[in-house]
């Protein structure tokens, strides 16, 4: 009886502290990295890019800090606008993902740039990537490379 | 006595009447409902020309073009470079879209992709760039003095920009609609949706 209600105070303790366990882990899962996908390169000289979405389903506003992946030496968040009639890129910095809102990299806006590339990113091929958050700290993405003309994955909903 | 009277509240009433018809003319004129919208007191200079008043040398796959050689066909034109990693693959990802769309009907037309950045876009590069695309779009190439007069004559900029040891290329985003005669008809800019893309080509069509 004693050890009964010993195991049954140790397991309500594992409990609590399963709930207590650092928010971290809990922003992690609430974040979904959706729809990724790169463009084919044209040899290694040339950038290309990688699009997708940040899906933020906690209380907590993110902050997309640095992306790295070792297909590229360098990848960069940038943003494509039309300014003064001329199309213009620049880096865009940290990306910021409220709560409850997604945040959409595509084909003429944000977009992460991949420089420097290591091999060249051939249709069919998948690349690894890491997605660096203050909150959620790094979360892997495989990325799925399309052709050179593609616009976006086919979604069925 | 009393005509001269009546004679001047006549002359007064009359010049009363043209000054409130004179302002009533100009506020109907500049701002009432007679404003005008006049595209060519703004945009005259800024009007893409006809191809036929157009005088420049690019070179294709298949040789030297002069504009003039563009007529007979509706025809899209649409400047940029291939080191771009983003708006220029969307661009013609989208023409190529556009294309497919107008399905059988799209024979007669052409689409022309000019480079901005002829030092590192040769005419081989241009053509095997353009080959993941639709295959009414043809890549074009010139030297650095024709290429700023064909963007002249399309009234476009560019500018390049130093990053790193590297650079890149600020140029016009919009796609432009001639017509068979080589005259232009209208844009199409970036983020219009493909319906209404569409439409404007079956204006030339
Ligand atoms: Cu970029």
């Amino acid at each position: 009886m004693f050890r009964t209600n010993q195991t049954a105070l140790f397991v309500f303790i594992a409990i609590i502290a399963v709930l207590l366990t650092p928010a971290a882990d809990v922003y992690a899962s609430d974040l979904v990295v959706e729809k990724p996908w790169a463009r084919a390169s044209i040899g290694v000289s040339r950038p290309t890019a990688v699009y997708l979405t940040i899906r933020n389903g906690g209380a907590v506003t993110d902050v997309l800090t640095m992306v790295t992946t070792p297909a590229a030496g360098m990848a960069e968040v940038h943003k494509s606008e039309v300014k003064d009639g001329l199309a213009r890129m620049s880096p865009a910095g940290n990306v910021e993902v409220s709560a409850g809102t997604t945040a959409i990299l595509e084909p003429g806006g944000l977009h992460i740039m991949l420089m420097e590339l290591k091999n060249p990113l051939k249709k069919g091929e998948t690349i690894s990537m890491t997605l660096h958050f203050e909150n959620a700290g790094p979360v892997d993405v495989a990325v799925p490379v399309y052709g050179i003309a593609a616009s976006g994955p086919k979604f069925s909903d | 006595m009393n005509g001269a009277v009546r004679q001047l509240i006549v002359y007064i009433a009359g010049g009363l009447g043209l000054v409130a018809i004179t302002l009533f003319i100009g506020w109907w004129q500049v701002d009432g409902p007679g404003r005008a919208i006049d595209p060519y007191s703004v945009a005259s200079q800024s009007l893409p020309l006809p191809f036929y008043e157009m005088n420049f040398q690019l070179t294709d796959h298949s040789g030297r073009t002069h504009p003039k050689d563009w007529i007979g066909r509706p025809t899209l034109v649409f400047f940029g470079f291939t080191y771009c990693p983003d708006v220029c693959p969307t661009t013609l990802s989208n023409i190529s879209g556009w294309l497919e769309e107008l399905g059988d009907k799209t024979s007669p037309i052409q689409a022309v992709f000019i480079t901005v950045d002829p030092e590192r876009d040769t005419v081989q590069v241009m053509a095997d760039y353009v080959s993941n695309f639709h295959t009414a779009i043809t890549g074009y190439s010139g030297s650095a003095g024709q290429t700023l007069k064909a963007a002249e004559s399309f009234r476009v900029t560019y500018k390049r920009v130093t990053v790193d040891e590297s650079y890149t290329m600020n140029h016009s985003a919009s796609v432009f609609v001639y017509n068979a005669n080589g005259e232009f008809v209208t844009t199409i800019d970036q983020h219009e949706p493909p319906g209404v893309a569409v439409q404007k080509i079956r204006r030339v069509l």
